[in-house]
């Protein structure tokens, strides 16, 4: 009797679990088998998980404009790297620095730091800070700065951690040994931080990655282009394809060259891969870094 | 007594704190007071500080359209439907992968249906349009089309674009929620289920008695910091997955695309600007009243 109905739960939570599995999925399958098939037939017959005519033409193409898309693909990896790195840099240290509560000011910067999560000026306020006064529209800067450098929730996951998982003993002992206090930051906080390091950097190094809109706000065509990564570049086709439909009445939106539909859902997929690549490798720091930020704080 | 301060002791961690200070002026308190542009009347020449002053006329001019009305209802309405659908479906299959036996099974599902939530609005925006295109879209072309049906102008029918979009944000984000409801019923006791089986109560009987209401809290922490954003919008989803398409504005548009466009596309800073101040205040406000209600009923949690 309890083994029939334990049997049934297993049949019916595996059904479930699959068919939402399946879901998540599909969508990546099909776009992949789009990048694969031929335009032609794509064409004419709409994607289809199983397309009567394969063609590597895509993949070829994009072979051939490596140029353009090459150089987005290496900007996205030296905008993610450098990114990351001083993400982590500027975090940790801010992290630790409020950790010392004892140190006049520390509460009132901690303060300030929560404040950022409760208020904001908003885009408006934002572009018109970063544009005018800081002039960083179509620099590097711009893929950089706005939003992603460091954020008020990876300084209180790095603080809590700092706090909770750092014995006080080894800090004060390395101290007696007239360690600098940069010396122990250094040598010996960061080290027995690797955990979250790793879990922040993940998160962070990811929205890097996946950016478009600081290229959507401070990239422009004309003087930016050469710092598009490839969520920007994926972000431009849509702009422009959507210019596309709303004036294709108009005979000026057809002097915009588009790469066929086949070619659009290739540089997509190779957008993923990376992604795709590194997750089975690092999905537990992404389960921890969920799960660290999700209820508790 | 007062403690003396070693300024010789103490100066590295201010050197330490400089650079995330820094940044936090850069990009959070020049533009706090950046809103200013939201009572005046801007004039590039001049700049913010030497353009007029116009009270709260950008105001009175976003809130006698109708774009008023209808960016925040959907805002608010779109919000409540990822809430409840999102949570519905994040607890179904959290409860479910727990009641696997099979630690691959679990750990397979769990990989695969946090995937989405790993990808940007712009690749999910492919993903759909795979689906969805007129043209060439899986949906169209190998469903609707053999089957006899008509085919359906996806991106110009606004009536499917409530469910579309609930659907998306679930797709993506469920992984997530799915994550932090499961590792709430790993940790909850075992002893319960032991003696719940001992008292012969069915597996359906547990999950209801036991999981569920064990859940509560980890559901009104979500709920109340839900309430908290209730103002603000995923601009991602809400400007990548209509494509622009001017057919679904009035179920489409929400707070930060209105923003976003009456910035970018028309160059209207009175209209933008008021906008942008209108959600950062009213979402202030709820902030604030939502922590009170998080300290009042869960002290540990609560964001200050």
């Amino acid at each position: 009797m309890k083994s029939r109905e334990n049997t049934v739960t297993q049949i019916l939570a595996n059904v479930v679990c699959a068919l939402f599995a399946a879901t998540a999925l599909l969508p990546f399958i099909l776009l992949a088998i789009a990048s694969l098939t031929d335009n032609t037939w794509a064409t004419a017959n709409g994607f289809s998980f199983f397309p009567k005519e394969w063609s590597l033409e895509a993949y070829r193409y994009i072979a051939v404009q490596w140029d353009t898309i090459g150089r987005a693909y290496l900007m996205t990896i030296l905008v993610t790297a450098v990114g990351t790195f001083f993400s982590i840099l500027v975090t940790t240290l801010f992290a630790y620095a409020i950790c010392q509560t004892e140190v006049p000011g520390m509460k009132l910067l901690s303060f300030l730091m929560v404040f950022t999560m409760l208020f904001n000026g908003g885009l408006v306020a934002t572009y018109y800070t970063y544009v005018n006064f800081f002039h960083i529209r179509n620099t590097i800067w711009a893929l950089l700065v706005p939003n992603l450098l460091m954020n008020a929730f990876n300084v209180i996951l790095v603080r809590n951690y700092f706090k909770n998982s750092i014995p006080y003993s080894l800090i004060e002992a390395a101290r007696l040994d007239g360690a600098s206090e940069f010396g122990i930051f250094f040598k010996v906080v960061m080290p027995l931080s690797i955990p979250i390091i790793a879990t922040i950097g993940l998160m962070v190094g990811l929205g890097y990655w996946n950016d478009w809109q600081n290229g959507l706000y401070y990239l422009t065509e004309r003087g930016g282009s050469q710092y598009y990564t490839i969520q920007v570049v994926l972000n431009n086709i849509n702009e422009n394809i959507n210019v596309l439909l709303q004036s294709s009445s108009v005979t000026g939106g057809m002097n915009i060259k588009m790469p066929s539909t086949t070619v659009r859902m290739a540089i997509a997929t190779i957008g993923i891969l990376p992604i795709l690549a590194i997750y089975p490798f690092f999905q537990k720091y992404f389960v921890k870094g969920i799960t660290l930020g999700g209820v508790k704080e | 007594m007062r403690k003396k301060i070693k300024w010789k002791r103490v100066w590295p961690f201010y050197v330490m704190a400089l650079p995330g200070l820094l940044y936090m002026i850069v990009n959070n308190y020049l533009p706090m007071f950046g809103i200013t542009i939201a009572f005046k009347k801007l004039n590039f020449r001049e700049g913010i500080w030497g353009s007029p002053w116009c009270g709260f006329d950008n105001f009175k001019f976003l809130f006698a359209s109708s774009d008023a009305w209808t960016i925040t209802r959907n805002t608010i309405l779109y919000n409540v439907a990822f809430f409840i659908v999102g949570n519905v479906t994040a607890i179904l299959i959290a409860v479910l992968i727990n009641e696997l036996q099979k630690k691959t099974a679990k750990k397979l599902y769990q990989s695969l249906i946090l995937l989405p939530y790993l990808m940007s609005w712009v690749i999910v925006s492919y993903l759909a349009y795979t689906f969805l295109s007129a043209e060439t879209g899986m949906i169209n072309k190998s469903i609707l089309g053999p089957l006899g049906l008509e085919e359906v102008n996806w991106y110009q029918e606004k009536k499917y674009w409530p469910f579309l979009l609930i659907f998306f944000n679930t797709w993506k984000n469920v992984g997530y929620s799915m994550i932090i409801y499961l590792s709430s019923i790993v940790g909850i006791s075992t002893d319960y289920f032991e003696a719940a089986k001992i008292d012969g109560a069915t597996k359906w009987q547990q999950i209801k008695h036991i999981t569920l209401p064990l859940l509560k809290p980890t559901v009104i922490t979500l709920f109340i910091l839900a309430v908290g954003q209730i103002f603000r919008s995923d601009f991602g989803l809400f400007y990548q997955m209509p494509r622009n398409s001017g057919a679904l504005y009035s179920v489409t548009r929400t707070l930060d695309v209105y923003v976003y466009q009456a910035l970018m596309k028309n160059n209207d800073y009175a209209m933008s600007s008021a906008a942008s101040v209108y959600q950062a205040v009213v979402g202030f406000v709820l902030i604030l009243g939502a922590n009170k209600l998080v300290k009042k009923y869960d002290s540990d949690s609560a964001l200050f």
